[in-house]
């Protein structure tokens, strides 16, 4: 008998193995197109085109009087929000107000999209794809392939949002140079954004699909309930637009401490909870 | 045949059960019912059954992915309940439907699946490369999956399932919609593995043409219970006494014939001028031969026929059907 292998427990962890599970899923999903279509349309609107065209037009749009109806809006804004936009012609509050506030809970949504995403197509997409018995089957304990399948979403979405970052940091400068006359982006409130919130946000979308997965069998149906994932995002975006929320850096490193707080229970009751022997019960 | 049950045990399972939902309310189902049975090394133990009858469900508690509602269980020496993940190691299995990554390759296939078996990283290139050609289907080792036939997709999930050299194999359907080439060539692959000696096959099948073929014993389920389990020959025996003739004839009336009083089932094929009787025991085909010719019949030939696997499965199942009760004690 091969009892000379001694057992391993269904909480060991390999690297190699956890590669290997988030090589194959990452695969998987980017060559999949409903996958990659929305991770590519989505963060081009919000990094590009958005930013763009306000960095470019800002001039005109302080020409054609906006900023009246911009300075009413400021108003309303906290004082120290305000106090950021002394010594800024109009078209230049335009842009800051514009590119470095209002804009930058609105970047959370690509990390929290991305992981969205890809583990819808993971947890949930397998089952669809009948792919996950073999998978089943396999020498790798119930922890190895939750972790395989959370390091797969968790991963890229961390990458594409550095990624997004750099781009979004390129798009503005270079948009709004002729405003702002030299770089002027990104400021300490975006750096803690996208290193600490924007990463524990991903894990945010990553748990929404985990707590679904056991409840729904497709791909679409895991994406649209952990779509729901958004609405504190979308929160964030109308309580600064209302100036009753003003992100700065202490705001963001606390809203991040408390989404990592989120984040750690739901790997908690995730590790605890994904059994194979469940998961197999129920195909 | 070799008796493979009686030594070194690889699989050994007492009374074991697996239900799902609450089957006293009403709303569950008892997949696996007190299930006993021992399989030994080198073995090629056919798991038959009809769909639903409980072979899958044996398979993933075998394997230590579904939890036993009840009984007791080693495989390989180790509890599937409390060493899965070590017992996996030295098993594969290859499952009813192909369960490939369609949207990779059959190379990036078989990779990934030697990785997450263990296999070290430096055979794998070579591991990889040496089935892909045993399977034929090296040639199209880059192209999706998701383009392949049937055919070519369960050669590579078998191929995936033998990446690790596993001594303990199971076969979920393995030879399930493919056709009779491909099909023959799977079965040959089966009989090569068995004849090394070193692996152990358990064959979940409905195909009994298959099992005949390739099984030193059978054990048949029927609604999660082993109404039966033996070789096939020894199934017929505790199933029917005596033997059965084909005698091919012509130049009498077979309605006439005045035959041993010990003969039974007699039927008449006009078409084919051959009778088909039972006879208790091989030794009266002789005096069978002598009444028919002196009955003016001319004898052109005498064929005892041994039960097949089919009228073995047939029979038990009709029993299970009508006796509802418990497990037939059909062992051997």
């Amino acid at each position: 008998m091969n009892q000379a292998v001694r057992p391993e427990k269904e909480h060991t962890i390999r690297w190699r193995t956890l590669r290997a599970l988030a090589l194959r899923d990452l695969k998987v999903v980017t060559r999949s197109k409903a996958m990659m279509l929305p991770m590519i349309i989505v963060p081009l609107i919000f990094i590009v085109a958005l930013p763009a065209g306000v960095g470019f037009f800002a001039p005109q749009m302080a020409a054609a009087g906006e900023v009246e109806d911009l300075g009413n809006f400021l108003d309303m804004m906290p004082a120290p929000l305000q106090q950021t936009f002394a010594g800024y012609d109009d078209a230049q509050i335009i842009v800051v107000a514009m590119l470095e506030h209002f804009f930058a809970p609105m970047f959370l949504i690509i990390p929290l999209m991305v992981a969205s995403t890809i583990a819808a197509g993971s947890f949930v997409g397998e089952k669809e794809r009948k792919t996950l018995e073999a998978l089943l089957y396999t020498p790798t304990t119930d922890t190895e392939l939750f972790l395989g399948k959370l390091l797969a979403s968790w991963i890229p979405a961390f990458v594409v949002g550095m990624g997004a970052f750099v781009l979004y940091a390129l798009v503005v400068n270079l948009s709004a140079w002729r405003v702002m006359g030299g770089i002027f982006f990104p400021n300490a409130m975006w750096v803690a954004l996208v290193v600490w919130l924007a990463p524990a946000a991903a894990g945010l979308g990553l748990g929404a699909i985990i707590l679904v997965s056991s409840r729904v069998s497709t791909f679409q149906d895991a994406y649209q309930l952990g779509g729901l994932v958004v609405i504190p995002v979308l929160l964030l975006v109308f309580g600064q637009l209302a100036g009753v929320l003003y992100l700065n850096v202490v705001a963001v490193v606390l809203m991040g401490f408390f989404l990592w707080l989120v984040d750690a229970a739901i790997l908690w009751v995730g590790i605890r909870t994904f059994k194979r022997s469940e998961i197999i019960a129920r195909m | 045949m070799t008796d493979h049950s009686s030594h070194d045990v690889v699989i050994s399972a007492e009374n074991l059960s697996r239900t799902f939902g609450d089957p006293t309310r009403g709303d569950g189902v008892v997949a696996v019912d007190r299930l006993t049975l021992e399989v030994g090394r080198g073995e090629v133990f056919g798991f038959l059954g009809h769909n639903g009858a409980g072979k899958t469900t044996t398979v993933r508690l075998l394997n230590g992915v579904l939890t036993p509602t009840g009984g007791r269980l080693h495989v390989l020496g180790y509890d599937p309940l409390e060493d899965g993940a070590t017992l996996r190691r030295y098993t594969g299995v290859l499952t009813e439907t192909p369960s490939l990554d369609e949207k990779l390759s059959a190379w990036e296939n078989l990779t990934i699946y030697a990785r997450l078996y263990r296999v070290p990283e430096t055979d794998i290139e070579a591991r990889v490369e040496a089935l892909l050609e045993a399977f034929e289907l090296d040639t199209r080792a880059s192209e999706m999956v998701g383009g392949y036939s049937r055919g070519m997709k369960q050669r590579l999930a078998l191929a995936r399932t033998l990446l690790h050299d596993p001594p303990l194999i199971f076969l979920d359907e393995p030879t399930a919609g493919l056709d009779p080439v491909a099909a023959r060539s799977v079965q040959d692959l089966i009989m090569r593995l068995s004849e090394r000696g070193d692996h152990t096959i358990f064959l979940c099948t409905h195909n009994l043409t298959e099992a005949q073929r390739l099984c030193h014993r059978v054990g048949v389920m029927e609604r999660g219970r082993l109404v039966a389990i033996g070789t096939p020959e020894e199934l017929a025996h505790e199933l029917w006494q005596g033997v059965r003739l084909e005698v091919e004839l012509d130049g009498c009336d077979p309605d006439a014939l005045s035959l041993p009083s010990e003969v039974h089932d007699v039927s008449w094929d006009g078409v084919e001028h051959s009778l088909s009787l039972w006879i208790p025991r091989r030794e009266a085909i002789p005096d069978l031969v002598t009444s028919l010719v002196n009955a003016g019949c001319r004898v052109y030939r005498v064929a005892p026929q041994e039960p097949t696997l089919e009228d073995v499965y047939f029979a038990l199942h009709g029993e299970a059907d009508r006796s509802d009760g418990p497990v037939a004690e059909v062992t051997s």
